[in-house]
């Protein structure tokens, strides 16, 4: 019995967190202060909304009309596709985490990752309701889709500027500062990432390549 | 952890070989082909066939042609500027397959100084019969009547932006039905020369704009003047060929093109020119009228952009580019849509060496190889007629018809986007928007498809109106009216009378 009221009560407790983003997305400076220093948010809302944001970029694909979206299926990857958002989104964080640590910054990797989801919560919120605008409208009226597009991305990035500044207890000038800087650290991550990979691969390449000629020279 | 990283560095792998992979396009095996609107090459049946290749020997002229440039065709008569033979040759077409030769041209009767030409490069005759030649080397264009009596001459052009001490060399020329006559020459940049019909120069037509961004302004500012004279300088583009249609607009070609421009969507190697000189070529395919679309010659070893050395109209307002560099013909419709790409580099019938000039007869093709001294003879195949078939009647405000056609060239050739767009502009007419949607969505054309899909929201609209007020209604006044009913629960809950 106190098991079942446990998980109703932390179901009900998830439910509360996945509502917060919606008051985090009106009252940002607000919302992301409370979202970590009051235990407002938890990592499985913040689990829910990058799951929504994945969801709705694939769904975007098949489900939006052709006449704003056109895809070409035969290049599609769907992992790939969705590596494009999690992958700069891993990124990011342990970017931003990486440099902030070092310049007095107080949120942890955790928080950092929590934030960042909450941030992109107009995305799905935008995002689904166009999927049926746009297949309502004409090409005339692409404009009304572009604007909404363009709002669902920039109220995002706003966000999670806003989080960086509540999370770090930064200034803003502080704060862009850093967004620039792991702009770069992201670049960096990437550079050392590729450098591995391809010595790793040219490492093995050597030693299959030994392999192989002591295996004809026998 | 392990795990972890062997996943990343698959999922690099898959980034690295996606972007690393070279566009798979072979456009070297097939005769005939169109592009989709992803620009993928999509193989078809022929439009055209070979009628006959016909050489010097085949119309029973002795000596062979050398390095013909000029192709003019009137009515069924065929006149061939041998322009290494100073002579032209008049040829009449007697059965469907065959040429007989009228006339060799090599000399005329008049008052003038020197009766016979040097270098003729390009032919046409005016609607009241009188023969214009452009005797290249002899720096004139000639006015002959049908008896080669001579007429008059055009000139050299005096104007203060051509140097007096240069040659004049006219190459091209075009004559409308007013006697007007407009020539491209060598070495002439700023555009095609327009004489008046008693001969006077009248002025420039056709001039390409000559624009620069700010990027070359600031170079121009921060360079020395002796690099500045080494920088490329900004002049207009030399036309290479012309043709007049039947409603006096100028086709123009021109094969000064760069890679770059084309990239970048800023090229125009085709263009249609109104009286004011003004580019009126409709624009409206999905890709741009350069021809070639793709210039990795792979294993051909043909590299670069299709140059466009030649262009015909016909009188269906299709228009075909000659390139020279792959020696093939595009067929563009009026709209801007890709028709038809055929023909290619060789020595088999259908296959040229140096293609020189383009001409049509009806819908019948006429390309003439400088190299090969040969003209080559295409008729639309059966495949083709119906292509033309459904434009014609399309145009002709049989939009029922037309969509009939369309499903027969359909049935032969499924990936032929045309046909789709075609039936769904023929429904669209017959306002069956809802089945015109599907035909566009198909092909990917957006625009027709809005057109369409705006009337069909329209029908819908009206059909819904009642359910949709319904629904708004509800929408709007359901909450309404619960927050009134749990505003009454809540004031009886609290009202004073029922507190004990």
């Amino acid at each position: 019995m106190t098991a079942f009221l446990n998980k109703k009560e932390g179901f009900t407790h998830y439910l509360g967190t996945l509502k917060y983003a919606l008051y985090v997305i009106t009252h940002p400076f607000d919302g992301f202060w409370d979202l970590t220093h009051e235990k407002r948010g938890s990592i499985a809302a913040a689990n829910t909304i990058l799951f929504l944001t994945l969801l709705v970029r694939i769904m975007k694909l098949q489900f939006t009309s052709f006449v704003f979206l056109q895809v070409y299926w035969e290049g599609i990857n769907i992992l790939l596709y969705l590596a494009s958002v999690l992958f700069p989104l891993a990124l990011w964080c342990v970017g931003n985490w990486g440099l902030t640590t070092l310049f007095d910054g107080k949120g942890t990797l955790k928080q950092i990752y929590m934030a960042t989801c909450y941030g992109l919560t107009p995305y799905p919120l935008i995002q689904f309701p166009l999927i049926l605008f746009s297949n309502v409208v004409t090409y005339d009226e692409a404009e009304f889709y572009g604007v909404l597009s363009a709002i669902s991305l920039i109220w995002a990035a706003l966000l999670i500027l806003a989080a960086m500044i509540q999370i770090h207890e930064y200034t803003v000038k502080k704060t862009l500062f850093f967004t620039v800087a792991t702009g770069f650290a992201m670049l960096v991550m990437i550079f050392i990432l590729l450098l591995f990979f391809s010595m790793i691969s040219q490492g093995i390449a050597y030693f299959i390549s030994i392999g192989r000629e002591i295996l004809f020279r026998m | 952890m392990k795990n972890i990283i062997k996943r990343i560095s698959a999922l690099l792998a898959g980034v690295m070989v996606l972007c690393s992979q070279p566009l798979e396009v072979c456009a070297e095996k097939g005769y005939t082909y169109n592009y989709d609107w992803w620009e993928d090459v999509q193989y078809s049946p022929d439009l055209y066939e070979v009628i006959g290749v016909f050489t010097a020997s085949d119309l029973g002229i002795t000596d062979k042609f050398s390095s013909p440039q000029g192709l003019y065709v009137c009515g069924s008569t065929v006149y061939i500027c041998d322009t290494g033979n100073n002579r032209i040759v008049e040829m009449e077409r007697t059965k469907f397959n065959n040429f007989s030769c009228k006339r060799i041209i090599d000399s005329f009767q008049g008052d003038v100084e020197t009766t016979t030409f040097a270098s003729p490069t390009d032919i046409a005759v005016s609607e009241d019969g009188y023969l214009y030649i452009a005797d290249m080397n002899n720096g004139r264009i000639l006015k002959l009547d049908q008896d080669l009596n001579y007429v008059m001459q055009f000139d050299k052009p005096v104007d203060s932006t051509i140097d007096p001490s240069a040659s004049f060399l006219p190459s091209k020329i075009s004559i409308d039905t007013a006697g007007r006559v407009y020539c491209v020459a060598t070495n002439i940049n700023q555009g095609l020369i327009k004489y008046e019909n008693d001969g006077t120069f009248s002025g420039f037509v056709g001039a390409t704009k000559v624009t620069y961004d700010w990027t070359d302004y600031l170079w121009k500012r921060l360079a020395t003047k002796e690099q500045r004279a080494q920088l490329a300088s900004f002049v207009p583009t030399e036309y290479s060929n012309l043709y007049m249609d039947t409603e006096g607009f100028i086709y123009a070609c021109t094969v000064n093109v760069t890679e770059e421009d084309l990239a970048a969507g800023n090229a125009t190697p085709i263009r249609k020119l109104n009286l004011m000189g003004d580019d009126i070529l409709v624009r409206n395919g999905s890709f741009p009228v350069v021809g070639d679309l793709w210039w990795n010659g792979g294993t051909s070893g043909y590299d670069g952009p299709s140059l466009m050395t030649d262009i015909t109209a016909l009188d269906n307002d299709i228009y075909v580019g000659l390139d020279r560099v792959r020696g093939r013909m595009f067929g563009y419709n009026d709209q801007g849509n890709l028709v038809f790409v055929f023909g290619g580099n060789g020595n088999m019938d259908g296959y040229f060496r140096q293609p020189a000039a383009i001409d049509h007869m009806g819908h019948d093709l006429l390309v003439l190889d400088s190299v090969d001294c040969s003209i080559t003879l295409f008729a639309p195949t059966e495949f083709g007629g119906l292509v033309y078939d459904a434009i014609e009647q399309f145009q002709d405000g049989k939009y029922y018809e037309s969509g009939e056609t369309w499903k027969q060239v359909m049935v032969q050739n499924g990936n032929y986007d045309l046909a789709y767009i075609g039936i769904g502009r023929s429904l669209l007419r017959q306002e069956k928007y809802h089945e015109a949607m599907e035909y566009f969505e198909l092909k990917w054309d957006y625009k027709n498809y809005s057109k369409a899909f705006k009337q069909y929201r329209k029908e819908w609209v009206e059909e819904h109106i009642v359910m949709i007020l319904l629904v708004l209604f509800l929408v709007i006044c359901l909450p309404l009216f619960v927050g009134k009913v749990k505003k009454i629960k809540h004031e009886i809950d609290t009202a004073d009378i029922f507190k004990v």
